[in-house]
């Protein structure tokens, strides 16, 4: 683990290169037909953040492709928590809060529900930047200089 | 169908009490994941996919924080044995709870067999009136939306909550965004946590 590398070694890298794709692309589908199969967009958004820790292990916490997406963890969670309000509250259009506006399409196709589709990747967006972000804090937090997780030594 | 499921219920428990036991903390967290691997299979016995994926994701993800965590407080075995008196007072509480349990399960409904409530019409209507074929989601999202933006609520809270005492003590000023850690580092020390270096 200490090398002059960020992250583990170059085996885990490319396998964590491949997977990494197959596990965004699985949380999203959980999340996207969440209101036609098992799952939802807390499984989904939980699912991302996985990925994305995997990515933080393989690739180490500072220059790796999840440390770019920390940057963007606070405000993708806000997104996903105004969304889900902004479409609850655009229900008093159709009626009264947390109504379901939008028009439908024909039953057990992905447009049957839209509002359920918006809601669930909006928990998605929430979920998954929430938890990566308590992970980061968490659990690589520089407590002592020169941490496991780069090896880089002080900052 | 039933003794799969006791025996299942069995195994949890037992891999509980090992996991509270188990002085290793490592050995500890790793019989923790495997509980919740355990409980995952119970639900999907059970005939709840969704709470089973649930279930086995958020297990992964809480296993590799806790495994990352316990690497690195430097402590690899914790707890002392315990005293006789605090063996026989757990003994008792746990035998209180399950009869106070067992009572109290005599006077539910039986197992899997609800009495007439709303669950009949959300099974009935939920794809006319909602849209979507899985009705768990319908229902979690549409009839009991309220109750969802509630815990949505609840998880914004305590993750703020987290980042903001977290970085706190880490001495993270978190200004332009960067990793945690990737500004001055500041070891803590206040708390007498701080991990002796590797």
């Amino acid at each position: 683990m200490r090398s002059d590398r960020d992250g583990l070694s170059v085996i885990v890298q490319v396998v964590a290169r491949w997977i990494l794709v197959l596990i965004l692309v699985y949380g999203l589908g959980v999340a996207f037909f969440g209101h036609l199969t098992p799952g939802g967009g807390f499984a989904g958004g939980v699912v991302i953040a996985c990925g994305f820790v995997l990515a933080t292990l393989a690739f180490g916490g500072r220059t790796g492709p999840a440390a770019a997406f920390y940057r963007w963890v606070a405000s993708l969670e806000a997104l996903g928590a105004m969304t889900y309000l902004g479409m609850a509250a655009l229900g008093w259009t159709a009626g009264h809060f947390m109504q379901a506006w939008t028009p439908r399409g024909d039953a057990f196709t992905l447009a049957s529900a839209p509002f359920l589709v918006v809601v669930n990747l909006a928990i998605l967006l929430k979920v998954g930047a929430g938890l990566f972000a308590g992970f980061m804090v968490l659990v690589l937090f520089d407590r002592s200089a020169g941490s496991l997780h780069d090896g880089k030594g002080e900052a | 169908m039933d003794a799969i499921l006791i025996g299942l219920a069995a195994f949890l428990v037992l891999g509980s009490v090992a996991a509270l036991e188990m002085t290793h903390l490592l050995s500890a967290v790793i019989t923790i994941g495997v509980v919740g691997m355990g409980l995952s299979i119970l639900f999907l016995l059970l005939g709840a996919p969704d709470i089973a994926i649930t279930q086995v994701v958020v297990e992964v993800i809480v296993v590799t924080v806790m495994i990352r965590a316990a690497t690195r407080t430097g402590h690899e075995e914790v707890g002392r044995p315990r005293s006789v008196r605090t063996v026989l007072a757990g003994l008792g509480a746990a035998l209180i709870l399950v009869g106070v349990a067992l009572a109290a399960f005599a006077a539910l409904p039986a197992f899997g067999a609800p009495r007439r409530s709303p669950s009949d019409w959300y099974l009935a209507e939920a794809l006319r009136e909602t849209g979507a074929a899985n009705v768990v989601t319908s229902i979690v999202l549409d009839f009991r939306g309220y109750d969802t933006l509630g815990e949505a609520t609840v998880i914004l809270v305590a993750i703020a909550g987290t980042l903001v005492i977290a970085r706190h003590l880490a001495g993270d000023r978190m200004v332009d965004g960067d990793p945690p850690g990737a500004s001055a580092a500041t070891s803590l020390t206040s708390s007498g946590e701080e991990a002796p270096r590797a």
